[in-house]
């Protein structure tokens, strides 16, 4: 082989394995190509969730990465993140996963409004003052004002009703107990308080 | 059979009494006394303030309050309840946190954490917490600003009213430092609003805020 033909080869084999990494849009093109083909078929074509099956869209990518990694460890251990969750994200590379979590932190959110609207109001209470009579903390404190979340907080406005209020009532049942400081303010609800807040949450835009 | 029955009777209804009160749903009525209580207080406040009391960064920013002066406490519990201290985050949780807590939780609550001294939780940054340590331990004399070592400690642990800064989050302490005049000095007879540091912190261009904040964040 003449030099510049190998040079040429060497180069498209190297270009070809880093390319999809390259830039931010070749992340997200890496992510939504992974994502079409197998999250999908339970988070719903456009990622808005679906049945047991949270919404993804518009989730934070520090949140979606670190429960991928949680997935994996199996430090969320309730019983759907370990038959559904567990193997699919052991089967992620650091790469990939990073790269689906950029993919999904850029689709927009649909408020799924799927909670009990008469209890909207005193959830809404309860998410931006807490009950300091029986020491809850303010959630918007950490998840913002309009609950959208940020950093490694996750969104929760516009999430599924049943999908927060099952998280809601595992860690009080012993669930994901190395989860960072939701333990302890789920500890702090009642069953009648996550009604109130996950109904809250399901409508916010 | 009489006498076991009215036994009987007497345990039933006490059995009754005393699972009828425990078995009560938490809503926010059921504040009994176990609820308010230092120790349960104690967790309450370190689920924005920190595991530790020293700070934490959320959506929004709760300062460090890990080895605060109990007389600092007690001003700002005061003058937030008055509602003569109102920055904005404070305004937004504080005053409702504080609701309900008796005098003496408050006081348990301020001597818990008064005692407790974590590292910072920032590292402050190289050339800037350098200027910030200049100011601190000279002042600004050309602009009336004096040595903050003087009230504050040589170590920033405070004294008395004067309170800690060390390892105060630098977010916080500028916000401070540059609402100082709008929100904290809002009745210059409030016990700590301190008239001279809302002189002080007029006097501080926001560089110099800045680089104190950074220098105090990362002091041990």
């Amino acid at each position: 082989m003449k030099p510049i033909r190998l040079t040429i080869a060497l180069l498209a084999i190297v270009s070809s394995s880093v390319s999809s990494l390259a830039g931010d849009s070749d992340v997200i093109g890496f992510g939504e190509k992974y994502v079409s083909r197998n999250c999908t078929w339970c988070h719903g074509p456009s990622l808005q969730g679906f049945a047991i099956s949270p919404r993804l869209a518009g989730q934070g990518r520090q949140y979606i990465e670190n429960q991928l990694e949680r997935l994996r460890s199996h430090s969320r251990n309730n019983p759907y993140s370990v038959a559904y969750m567990a193997n699919t994200a052991a089967s992620l590379s650091p790469e990939t996963a990073h790269a689906v979590a950029v993919y999904l932190s850029t689709l927009t959110p649909e408020t799924r409004a799927d909670g009990n609207k008469d209890r909207a109001a005193e959830g809404e209470a309860i998410f931006q003052g807490g009950i300091p009579s029986s020491n809850v903390p303010a959630c918007a404190f950490c998840h913002g004002p309009e609950a959208q979340g940020v950093r490694e907080m996750p969104r929760l406005g516009g999430q599924s009703y049943y999908y927060l209020k099952r998280r809601l009532t595992q860690w009080n049942e012993g669930y994901s107990g190395s989860a960072e400081h939701m333990p302890g303010v789920a500890s702090t609800l009642s069953p009648d308080n996550i009604e109130a807040l996950a109904s809250y949450l399901s409508f916010v835009k | 059979m009489k006498a076991i029955s009215f036994k009987l009777a007497l345990q039933t209804a006490v059995l009754t009494a005393v699972f009828s009160t425990a078995g009560l749903a938490d809503g926010g009525d059921a504040a009994g006394p176990a609820k308010g209580d230092v120790q349960t207080k104690v967790e309450y406040c370190k689920n924005c303030h920190g595991a530790a009391g020293e700070g934490f960064h959320g959506y929004y920013t709760a300062p460090r309050i890990a080895g605060q002066t109990v007389k600092y406490f007690e001003n700002q519990f005061k003058a937030l309840l008055d509602r003569k201290r109102d920055d904005p985050i404070a305004k937004m949780f504080m005053v409702h946190a504080l609701d309900g807590m008796s005098p003496s939780t408050r006081a348990g609550v301020a001597s818990y954490f008064s005692r407790l001294n974590p590292p910072p939780l920032e590292r402050g940054r190289g050339s800037l917490a350098a200027k910030g340590k200049k100011i601190y331990e000279d002042g600004v004399p050309d602009a009336s600003v004096p040595a903050c070592f003087a009230c504050h400690g040589q170590d920033a642990k405070g004294d008395a009213e004067n309170p800690r800064l060390a390892g105060q989050l630098s977010s916080y302490t500028a916000a401070q430092l540059a609402g100082w005049t709008k929100y904290r000095q809002k009745d210059p007879t409030t016990p700590g609003a301190s008239n001279v540091m809302a002189q002080i912190a007029s006097n501080l261009t926001k560089p110099q805020i800045e680089a104190l904040s950074a220098y105090l964040s990362s002091l041990k």
